[in-house]
């Protein structure tokens, strides 16, 4: 039942995300998708972007190195199951080189590179799911 | 304004990546922890195509991959033995491997789709980055692909030690920094293709001389590479998600790497250096004197277990090989249908991978809360009756904890042998991974039940019957 709603919850927001990307691509369609990839974060600042990069991936090895000392040991398995699975997010590199770029070449290593990395996602959030969903409390 | 709003958005799902992590510090939470990792994932794929709208064609060949790559993984997740996780782990590290290296090929072939410059003109950071991506990434293949093989017995798990291998290792390195500066310089792709192969033979130099007994240690330090691969490539594309996902996934490696190595009082140097598990060290093993060990049949183990009023099952990587799993639940079921109060010990090596006992033991329902860590009930064995060894046997070994001349001496043990009758199933009278004479066996209270882990057990279960 909690699943469920979170279920709802989660697809709710998602639809609202994808509302929101398609909404402001529209407004900026004329500009160049290459371009504006290039700007970077920090642009206004004049600030290199990389150093905003670098802080965020910084205090994200922060975060990570709190999180795992959290997980409880008797789900590390999952928990390399789930890090592999979130690891193909390089599956966006893989879009970006079938999607729009003009090199065979290119969208030809893009497109295994979109396979191993579905291989990954599927076969990593499932195996997990299946790992989780057998754990279980003791009857009482 | 779009590309800022796909920056937050790539944000989001790294922060839902975060609390899938989170997720699981209890097994309560872990479900729902794994689906905010599945939201994570679509809203990144999602954003991208919404940023950067594919032509048709392109579009078409996006659909193909998701729908071959996410077939096979469903269907591996579905049909893989649990038993097999560690193979099955170190698989998919060699996929994000291979899968960061052809990003990374496709960004030097047309580095205009990436934002990152024209081909001959990429920018020198983004080149680093990238050379830095595809180096780990091609490390973490090949060094996945032979801890597969070790792992699922296609290869030895003796270590193979090449003459000079250091040398060679560092003079590899080395290369590959002169490559990186010429790939800066010149932008050939032979260059970026030299860099790949010198990666992928160094890959395969780094893992073959670690033995089998410490692949946890390597599964989880490739685990940390594949996070390092993505990191940098996250910085090559700008990408919030892929920057977010690396420093995790690396430091989630890193620490696993860091309890494996403690749990068997290894330096992490010692193990990357590798050799160890494959001497037959003759440590302890012939010192003249004659000892005598205790072999009892299923029977007697029975009647222990039955008349004992607390038993601890301690179960190692011998259980996972032999499947016994089941049989051992429904031996825990008889004892606590008698009124015996049945724990679970698990040391933080037992097994091929962080967790692995774990896994298997949730597998035959055994519920998670029968299950204990080494430092939650290490002081127990004191007062159990019996304890039945499954499988284990240098995590059990008491020279590790009395003989300073032991190659073990240090390493954190289960006080198996503080029980009153200690039950060690075992095929025969050998020694374990690590080569070493295990004197549990020679112990007055201990009752060696020598047969195949998972026969012995249906065998003390059906002795329980009558």
């Amino acid at each position: 039942m909690e699943d469920r709603s979170a279920l709802g919850q989660a697809i709710e927001q998602l639809e609202q995300a994808a509302a929101s990307v398609r909404l402001a691509f529209q407004e900026q369609q004329a500009e160049s998708v290459a371009d504006a990839l290039a700007a970077g974060a920090g642009a206004a600042s004049g600030i290199d972007p990389f150093v905003f990069r670098f802080a965020i991936f910084v205090l994200a090895i922060f975060v990570g190195y709190y999180v795992v000392w959290s997980v409880t040991p008797a789900l590390h398995t999952p928990l390399m199951a789930v890090t592999n699975a979130i690891s193909s997010v390089i599956i966006v590199g893989a879009l970006l080189a079938v999607g729009i770029s003009a090199s065979g070449a290119a969208m030809g290593f893009g497109f295994v590179a979109v396979i191993l990395a579905s291989v990954n996602i599927f076969g990593g959030f499932l195996v997990t799911q299946r790992m989780l969903a057998m754990y279980k409390k003791k009857e009482n | 304004m779009s590309e800022n709003v796909a920056s937050f958005l790539y944000l989001v799902s790294g922060v839902l990546f975060i609390m899938a992590l989170r997720g699981l510090s209890h097994p309560t939470t872990s479900r729902q922890g794994n689906f905010y990792g599945m939201i994570g994932m679509t809203i990144a794929v999602v954003t991208t195509l919404a940023l950067a709208i594919p032509s048709p064609a392109g579009f078409a060949m996006i659909l193909g991959g998701l729908a071959i790559g996410g077939g096979i993984g469903a269907v591996t997740a579905r049909r893989i033995a649990m038993t097999s996780m560690p193979q099955l782990v170190a698989a998919f590290h060699s996929l994000v491997g291979l899968a960061a290296v052809l990003v990374a090929a496709a960004a030097v072939y047309a580095p205009e789709s990436f934002g990152i410059g024209t081909v001959g003109a990429i920018h020198t950071q983004a080149i680093i980055e990238m050379a830095l991506g595809v180096a780990i990434g091609a490390v973490t293949f090949t060094g996945s692909i032979i801890a597969f093989l070790k792992l699922d017995g296609r290869m030895s798990g003796k270590p193979i030690m090449l003459p000079f291998r250091h040398i060679i290792n560092i003079a590899l390195a080395v290369a590959l920094v002169v490559l990186v500066v010429l790939m800066v310089t010149t932008q050939s792709n032979t260059v970026f293709w030299l860099i790949v192969i010198l990666s992928l033979v160094l890959g395969v130099l780094l893992i073959i001389p670690i033995g089998g007994a410490d692949m946890p240690v390597v599964v989880s330090m490739l685990n940390s590479y594949s996070g390092w691969a993505a990191a940098a490539l996250g910085f090559t594309l700008g990408n919030l998600a892929l920057i977010i996902t690396g420093a995790l996934v690396g430091s989630s490696g890193a620490i696993l790497s860091y309890i494996m190595c403690k749990g068997m009082n290894r330096s992490f140097i010692s193990v990357i250096l590798g050799g160890f598990g494959g001497e037959t060290a003759a440590a302890g093993a012939d010192d003249g004197i004659q000892r005598t060990v205790k072999t009892g049949a299923a029977d007697d183990a029975a009647y222990l277990m039955m008349n004992a009023q607390k038993v601890i099952i301690v179960p190692g990587y011998g259980m996972a090989v032999a499947q016994a799993q089941h049989a051992l639940r429904e031996l825990a079921d008889k004892l606590k249908a008698n009124g015996v109060e049945v724990k679970y010990a698990i040391h933080p090596v037992a097994g091929r991978m962080p967790g692995h006992m774990n896994v298997l033991l949730a597998e035959a329902n055994v519920p998670y809360d029968e299950v204990f860590e080494l430092e939650d009930i290490n002081s127990e064995f004191a007062q159990a009756d019996v304890a039945y060894v499954i499988g284990a046997n240098d995590v059990t070994n008491p020279s590790a904890r009395d003989d300073k001349t032991s190659p073990i001496y240090g390493m954190p043990i289960l006080d198996v042998d503080k029980a009153r009758t200690c039950l060690f199933v075992k095929r025969s009278l050998g020694s374990g991974y690590a080569g070493i004479d295990n004197t549990l066996f020679y112990k007055d209270g201990t009752m060696m039940l020598l047969g195949d882990a998972k026969k012995m057990t249906e065998e003390i279960v059906k002795a329980m019957g009558h």
